[in-house]
């Protein structure tokens, strides 16, 4: 592995023990997850026990330890979206992709989860593709737009 | 960007921004909160600059990208100032046409305005539109006026000029008296005196204090603490300098969560510039009062949002409430005295300074003071961030400035204070808006959620919605918490699918005092919230749904059926098309028929046909 992405995150924190969660976010906006051997590295440089660093990984919603698609898929299922019929919407890119949450497709395009609300609620039922927000989603436009990431490869 | 040494440059500043400035040039001003970009609003500003230049005007027109507005419904929004045109829906294939014709031949183009759905009338300036007529934006209104990118805005606008009273004329002890006298709560959902705190927090022992601000706005539903911190984030850290010195703190943390990245950009973009003005840091304005502020991301955790389960989570540990014997003004943050408030409690306290405690005092109710701002959101006709004098009635909210229920639907309730709150029926729609009122009908202010449902929402699912939630977002410290509410949510979700049986109810009754009773924490505690509250004013639903076996909103998938009225189909042939699960059948041109063993009941059908031929029943 190499290890100086993880270094400079490290240095950018000033080794603190204390910053773990920020350490991490850092980690996984470089990696898109965060990889067994990377968060091992940090528990030696840290001096900080590697089931404390799961405990953060695994505590907060926000981390994942499996690899995720290029265009990770946000659901907002938020009140606002919910009651604008978010749960059509995920059932329908479910079917779509043939992936439940959590999961990713077979050629590492996508990957599927929820977030409880990004606070676009005036957009609902809102998704997030990669960086994209689109709004007003519809079961009905559901293959339309992620179909539209295949086309731009 | 020089360093300004003391309190008279800073108004020296201020002065020479103003003489800079014309009042009377003409601007563009662009909504860009998250709600706008994600309607494309930053190719709306690149046609703007790209018209400009053009017409060879970019020295004459100002163009200005703001933060939120607030009528998040009708973005991108533009306002063209100094004669506040209010154009809505604005494309990037617009900007051309505002340009020659609004910007340079004083003519109004029809068809970007916004017309009231009741009279039919359009209107031209942003503050005769219903929408902000009927609101009070003292600590909104802003937003729109400055660009939050830029400090000069904030100063020109009279930013800092609070903390520069304060540090000059006023000891800590005044600044909290005058905190006290405005009755100022927190408006983070418990509505704790502000002021109080500030003492309580300043008279604990020790030498180090901190302030922390509450920017982890978990409620689903709630967007207006992003809004600020996005729009107006001087406003924020103004307010925090200013408490940080009534408290004698010298340490100020931000904890904002990371789903909220242009947030967290902006004000990190505050900060750098508030450091560089000497601002915030060493010797503020040579006062000799030092602070200085970090930002902290959050985890994606609901829980994060209770005090001391924040504070776990900035010394880098799992965000787990703890018992509060002792308050976290006493031990908080790494065992110091921590005071924690909220962004809107924060960005409330520079304009009590400046207007003071009377001032203040004379607006809102008996015990609530001041403007809250709701984020109106669900099914209402101008989704967005509204702020309102205390006191103001659901009706008005909803109706005069909410425009009411879209499609000429029935109104059937409104849910405030997020998975901690409860749904308040039409019939008390008359209700006063106060942190006291809303808890005395099984409600909440909570941080300001204010979520419309129609007659084509169903209280159940409601109810095992916010379960769902709260499941998840269970730390799983208390027993009564983690499998307390996960019995709840089976029992409601058995329920929705026809599986309810006698005496659910009062089991769910039953459970619900002791998930209150017996967690530690406000998660725990009100979770059973949004169950008693449907329970309450929604008993006959649950009933439908356990003795009918009916669903009468339509929305519980296992109790209802999609039926196509022969009469009204044409055979068109779209929700063949549309449908995922081949459950339409039919010929062209002749009724078609929907096979309820194949079909999934997802909507698609519903939506694509145009002739309203699609039942649930």
């Amino acid at each position: 592995m190499d290890t100086r992405p993880v270094d400079q995150i490290l240095k950018k924190y000033n080794y603190e023990q204390s910053s773990i969660i920020g350490i991490l976010q850092d980690l996984q906006e470089k990696e898109n997850y965060l990889p067994e051997n990377a968060l091992e590295y940090i528990s030696e440089r840290l001096s900080m026990p590697l089931t404390r660093i799961y405990r953060i990984a695994t505590f907060y919603n926000a981390f994942s330890l499996k690899p995720r698609g290029k265009y990770p898929i946000n659901v907002c299922l938020g009140t606002a979206c919910h009651v604008r019929g978010a749960a059509m919407v995920l059932d329908r890119i479910k079917m779509h992709l043939g992936i439940e949450v959590g999961e990713m497709t077979e050629d590492r395009l996508f990957s599927l989860e929820t977030v409880n609300c990004l606070g676009s609620c005036a957009l609902g039922p809102v998704i997030v593709i990669g960086n994209e927000y689109h709004g007003k989603m519809t079961p009905a436009k559901v293959s339309s737009t992620i179909d539209q990431y295949r086309k731009d490869l | 960007m020089k360093k300004i040494k003391t309190v008279k440059d800073l108004e020296k500043v201020r002065e020479e921004i103003l003489v800079s400035r014309d009042p009377d040039k003409p601007c563009i001003t662009i909504c860009s909160g998250t709600g706008c970009r994600a309607f494309g609003c930053e190719k709306v500003t690149q046609g703007f600059r790209d018209a400009l230049t053009k017409h060879g005007l970019e020295n004459s027109i100002d163009i200005r990208t703001t933060g939120c507005h607030g009528f998040c419904e009708k973005g991108p929004v533009v306002v063209i100032n100094p004669q506040r045109i209010f154009y809505q829906g604005v494309t990037h294939d617009d900007t051309m046409q505002i340009v020659s014709d609004t910007l340079l031949k004083n003519k109004i183009i029809d068809r970007l305005l916004y017309t009231n759905p009741r009279t039919g009338e359009k209107i031209i300036k942003e503050d005769d539109v219903p929408f902000y007529k009927g609101q009070m934006r003292l600590i909104f209104g802003n937003n729109g006026k400055i660009d939050p990118a830029i400090i000069e805005d904030y100063i020109a606008i009279g930013g800092y000029t609070s903390l520069c009273r304060v540090l000059t004329e006023l000891s800590s002890s005044e600044v909290i008296d005058i905190i006290k006298e405005s009755g100022l709560r927190g408006r983070g959902g418990g509505g704790f005196p502000a002021g109080v705190k500030w003492e309580s927090c300043r008279n604990a022992h020790g030498t180090k204090h901190y302030v922390v601000c509450n920017a982890d706005e978990g409620d689903p539903g709630a967007y207006m603490d992003r809004s600020l911190l996005e729009g107006n984030p001087h406003s924020v850290l103004e307010g925090m300098i200013i408490g940080a010195y009534a408290i004698g703190s010298d340490e100020g943390y931000i904890y904002v969560r990371n789903e909220y990245p242009l947030a967290v950009k902006n004000v990190g973009i505050a900060i750098d510039q508030l450091r560089k003005y000497g601002i915030l840091g060493e010797n503020i304005l040579n006062s000799g009062f030092s602070f200085d502020i970090k930002v902290s991301r959050g985890g994606g955790a609901f829980v994060c949002g209770e005090s001391t389960a924040l504070m776990a989570s900035l010394e880098g540990q799992a965000g787990e409430p703890r018992a509060k014997h002792i308050h976290t003004v006493e031990r908080g943050l790494w065992d110091k005295p921590t005071n924690l408030n909220n962004v809107e409690t924060w960005a409330n306290v520079p304009l009590i300074i400046n207007k003071g405690a009377d001032w203040y005092r004379n607006i809102g109710t008996e015990k609530s003071k001041g403007t809250k701002i709701f984020s109106l959101v669900g099914k209402v006709n101008n989704t967005g961030l509204v702020e309102v004098p205390m006191g103001i009635t659901i009706r008005e909210i909803v109706y005069d400035i909410g425009g009411g229920i879209p499609e000429g639907r029935k109104f059937k309730a409104v849910q405030t204070g997020g998975p901690s709150g409860g749904c308040i029926p039409e019939s008390l729609l008359d209700l006063p808006v106060d942190f006291d009122r809303l808890t005395e009908v099984g409600s909440m202010m909570g941080s300001g959620g204010m979520i419309v449902m129609d007659e084509n929402t169903c209280m159940v699912d409601i109810a095992k919605y916010f379960l769902n939630f709260l499941k998840e977002e269970s730390c799983g410290k208390c027993t009564t918490c983690r499998d307390g509410i996960r019995r709840m949510y089976e029992i409601l979700d058995a329920i929705t699918k026809g599986e309810g049986k006698e005496g659910d109810i009062e089991l769910l009754e039953e459970l619900s005092w002791v998930v209150s009773e017996a967690s530690l924490c406000a998660l725990g505690q009100t979770a059973p919230n949004p169950v008693m509250s449907t329970i309450r004013y929604f008993r006959d639903e649950y009933e439908a749904h356990i003795n009918e076996k009916k669903c009468p909103a339509g929305v519980c998938r296992a109790l209802i059926s999609y039926i196509i009225d022969e009469e009204k189909c044409t055979g068109c042939g779209q929700c063949l098309k549309v449908c995922p699960s081949d459950a339409v059948s039919g010929e062209k041109k002749m009724p078609h028929r929907i096979d309820p063993e194949k079909c999934i009941r997802c909507g698609a059908c519903i939506a694509s046909c145009k002739f309203d031929a699609i039942n649930v029943v």
